[in-house]
């Protein structure tokens, strides 16, 4: 959706009319998905002790993809013993060139897999390929690379003369991205000598264990990346081994403070990327249509499934009427449906769980008195949808304009002078972004130093850099991801 | 100074409080001082207040003593040849730029280690502790909005102010630690300069830290440190004064403001650096300096959804409690360091912990 313009969206047929794009599918054959999978454990694929697997689905036709092991106690155990060992004898001591050879090398191949890469992904997490081929996989290619420069590098990145790795990283990661999660917690672990085992997320395993046949054609030595799959417990005995000296998370806020209660009075080192609420600020000056891209974008984005969406659009109320009608004529022309097809906008909602708790969420907005707004639109039979929905007459105090809802849903709320936009969009425990769109550029810095938040976009919104540090303020979490700051917290 | 207005309404008791060398050398100067019947109060009460407070700037306790039998006191009492009594500080909290008693009414007896009784201090409640809260929060957006110029030039007056006061902090220090006066000398002399180091901080830590990020696309893209808001500091319990100025000073050097838990054992030094700090121009608000009981106030700090960091040093065993505390609001928390040494050269480690990172894109085009 980032790259559709408006020109050409104005041609468009409006969801569910009789006018339909021929079908444009990507092709399955390029990934072949195996029945069933193993634990990736130092090197090698290893069936899971605990006996125990999990099945998952394509959310858009609910049809299993895989069965997939769900490690246990003992196999984390088998799990950070291996990274401890790689750690200490291979990966820790091995001159940082050599490590960032093989993180090129990494890239390369995610490179040069990529389109593997973006069919599975959309396969296994319902987004959309348009998505997963020009966002996801490029970017988790260009974060190996940057990383892989970062490894000889290290007296140079103001951590001291000789930072030193911290051993062990557990990290966890969710599902509204999963390959490129897996890349922002591998990379910078690995570039800075550290060992890793990375549990994927329940519903999202398979892309992290074809990177794990990625790391054994790159020869990268046995036990530096493990792939534990499975589910919530799985994740919890990971971040609470005691072999761990590292805790990397991103998931929701709930599970980050239980995460920061368990890591209190040890020695591990932790890094959380949480949720938000991500206020998207449109002054009267701004150029309206590219403002409204970026609202399109800023909440459809991925189904919304981002920590980081600008969920709550602040639209100055002299100008709301206007950008409200031009947002609802440009939402009216997203396609949604089959993730594959390469014309599709908006992809299928990543579980039941989680279009259960779209639907709760949303169902309150209506409760609570506000005004719900979804294009005409026919979702497919089988599979998890939710239409792109916009909540207009929304106030503060309602739920949708707190939560966060995780999903296809805006909460439009309006404002009279600069200071009630600060102060609404900092009045939220989050503070993972937000957005500025405005043509004049002292009234941009003005907003933005005031923002309590991780990431400004100013007229722009969800774009993503290797290079650029991303991570939240209060609640959001802490850490941050990318950039020369990514180093610090695999670093001592 | 309120301190001084309040001193003035206190009368004189002979209880047994203040044994500094100096004043004990007064003491012996005055004959028995308990013998010594308060002065008419009025003209003798006030001008001892504003000895007092003139003091308070130019020698401290030293002075005090050479105002024996020369000074206007005594010429006010009447009594030309009666020794003159000293006038002995309460010592309160240092909350939103006002030196209040805690709202509990109770205090707590300091000793020295060899238990002599200096002084008695304020025994600081949960609700002064949320009072401070709330006042550091007020103050957070004028501080961090200060330019850094000026918040460093704040610092420095700090160090100036503390300079002017090194005898009555050496007393304090010696007193409290039960070091030698050189010693005690030494460690002032590097609290004060501590302030220095951070004044010229102010305007540095952003390019230290932040910088342009070269992004692949039409975007300039900068990061940018900014404070945390409201940060609780478990001051060292064994370095009341050098200690509690290297914690104190990197975390507002950068914008935020603090809540401190004073060295329980010690919080004398801590309450005199609060004298110095509300006349340097720190905006009220911006330190709050709170003694008591380490264990009754600090789950109520670390647990304060409105407090945004919490630096443990001085939190002995109850770190891992008050990091779990703080783990409900995601409060950034940074783990105590046993054995540290405060004379080493700080680095930046003390303010990163309490930094966030803000990263800004913005559209190139035309």
């Amino acid at each position: 959706m980032a790259d559709d313009d408006a020109t050409t969206a104005g041609n468009r047929p409006a969801l569910g009319t009789a006018l339909e794009y021929a079908p444009a599918p990507e092709s399955r054959s390029v990934v072949a998905i195996r029945d069933s999978y193993d634990l990736f454990i130092d090197g090698v694929f290893t069936p899971a002790k605990s006996g125990e697997r999990i099945t998952t689905v394509n959310p858009a036709d609910e049809q299993p993809l895989a069965e997939v092991a769900a490690a246990g106690e003992e196999d984390v155990d088998l799990a950070v013993v291996a990274a401890r060992r790689a750690f200490d004898e291979v990966w820790g001591p091995m001159p940082g060139a050599e490590r960032g050879k093989y993180l090129f090398r990494i890239s390369r191949i995610l490179a040069e897999r990529a389109r593997e890469f973006a069919v599975l992904e959309s396969l296994d997490n319902g987004k959309p390929i348009k998505e997963t081929r020009d966002v996801d996989i490029p970017l988790v290619a260009a974060h190996f690379f940057y990383y892989a420069g970062w490894a000889d590098k290290l007296a140079h990145a103001g951590y001291g003369p000789d930072p030193r790795p911290l051993g062990v990283a557990a990290q966890v990661i969710p599902w509204n991205f999963p390959l490129l999660m897996l890349a922002w917690k591998i990379a910078p672990a690995l570039a800075t000598g550290n060992t890793v085992v990375l549990k994927p997320a329940e519903t999202t395993p398979l892309t992290a264990l074809l990177f794990a046949e990625v790391c054994q054609e790159a020869d990268l030595p046995a036990g530096v990346v493990n792939i534990l799959t499975g589910a919530g417990a799985t994740g919890r005995t990971l971040v609470a081994h005691p072999g761990a000296d590292k805790v990397a998370f991103t998931g929701s806020t709930a599970v980050g403070r239980e995460i920061a209660r368990v890591a209190a009075g040890t020695a591990k080192r932790v890094t959380l990327e949480l949720g938000g609420k991500g206020a998207n600020i449109v002054y009267d000056d701004a150029a309206l249509d590219q403002a409204v891209e970026g609202i399109v974008s800023g909440i459809f984005f991925n189904q919304g499934h981002v920590c980081c969406a600008g969920s709550r659009l602040l639209v100055q109320e002299s100008v709301a009427d206007e950008v409200l009608e031009r947002l609802k004529t440009r939402v009216s022309r997203l396609r949604l449906g089959d993730p594959l097809d390469k014309n599709t906008d908006i992809g299928a909602i990543n579980s039941a769980a989680q279009l259960d708790r779209i639907r709760d969420l949303a169902g309150t907005g209506q409760a609570e008195g506000a005004e719900s707004w979804s294009p005409a639109c026919d979702l497919p039979e089988r599979g998890y949808w939710f239409p792109p929905t916009v909540f207009t007459g929304v106030s503060q105090s309602h739920r949708i304009a707190r939560e966060e809802i995780f999903g296809p849903v805006l909460s439009v709320l309006t404002f009279r002078t600069p200071e009630e936009a600060v102060t609404k969009a900092n009045n939220t425990p989050y503070g993972l972004s937000a957005g500025v769109w405005t043509e004049k550029g002292s009234r941009m810095l003005w907003t933005a130093n005031r923002l309590r938040a991780g990431i400004v976009w100013s007229n722009t919104f969800n774009k993503f850099d290797p290079a650029s540090p991303f991570g939240g303020y209060k609640e959001s979490g802490y850490g941050r991801e990318g950039g020369r700051h990514g180093l610090e917290g695999y670093l001592v | 100074m309120s301190d001084a207005a309040n001193e003035k309404a206190t009368p004189a008791t002979g209880r047994a409080r203040l044994k500094r060398d100096a004043e004990k050398a007064a003491a012996k100067a005055a004959g028995d001082s308990a013998a010594v019947p308060p002065g008419p109060d009025g003209a003798t009460a006030n001008a001892g207040g504003d000895r007092a407070a003139a003091d308070t700037r130019t020698g401290g306790a030293a002075a005090w003593s050479d105002a024996g039998g020369t000074g206007p006191e005594a010429r006010a009492g009447g009594a030309s040849a009666a020794p003159r009594l000293a006038v002995r500080r309460t010592y309160k909290l240092y909350v939103n730029g006002a030196f209040p008693r805690s709202e509990s009414g109770r205090s707590y007896p300091v000793t020295s280690p060899d238990g002599d009784h200096l002084a008695n201090a304020s025994l600081a409640s949960r609700k002064d502790a949320r009072d401070a809260v709330t006042a550091a929060r007020k103050a957070f957006s004028g501080w961090s909005g200060r330019t850094a110029y000026n918040r460093g030039q704040i610092l420095y007056r700090a160090a100036e102010m503390m300079e002017g006061r090194r005898s009555q902090f050496a007393d304090e220090v010696a007193a409290a630690d039960g070091v030698r006066r050189t010693r005690a000398e030494a460690l002032v002399s590097a609290a004060i300069d501590r302030w220095v180091y951070y004044a010229g901080w102010t305007d540095k830590i952003v390019q230290a830290v932040g910088g342009a990020n070269p992004v692949s696309g039409p975007y300039f893209n900068l990061s940018t440190p900014e404070p945390s808001g409201v940060v609780a500091v478990l001051a060292p319990q064994d370095a009341p004064l050098l200690g509690l100025v290297s914690v104190i000073a990197p975390v507002i050097a950068t914008g935020n403001t603090a809540v401190v838990i004073a060295s329980e054992r010690a919080p004398l030094p801590a309450i005199t650096l609060g004298e110095v700090l509300a006349t340097s121009d720190l905006p009220g608000g911006v330190v709050n300096i709170l003694t008591g009981r380490t264990a009754e106030i600090s789950p109520h700090l670390a647990a304060h959804a409105d407090v945004d960091g919490l630096d443990l040093t001085g939190a002995g065993d109850l770190a891992t409690d008050l990091e779990s505390a703080a783990a409900q609001t995601l409060t950034r928390v940074r783990r105590p360091a046993p054995g540290e040494d405060w004379t080493a050269d700080p680095g930046t480690g003390r303010m990163t912990p309490f930094l966030e990172t803000k990263t800004v894109w913005h559209t190139i085009g035309v």
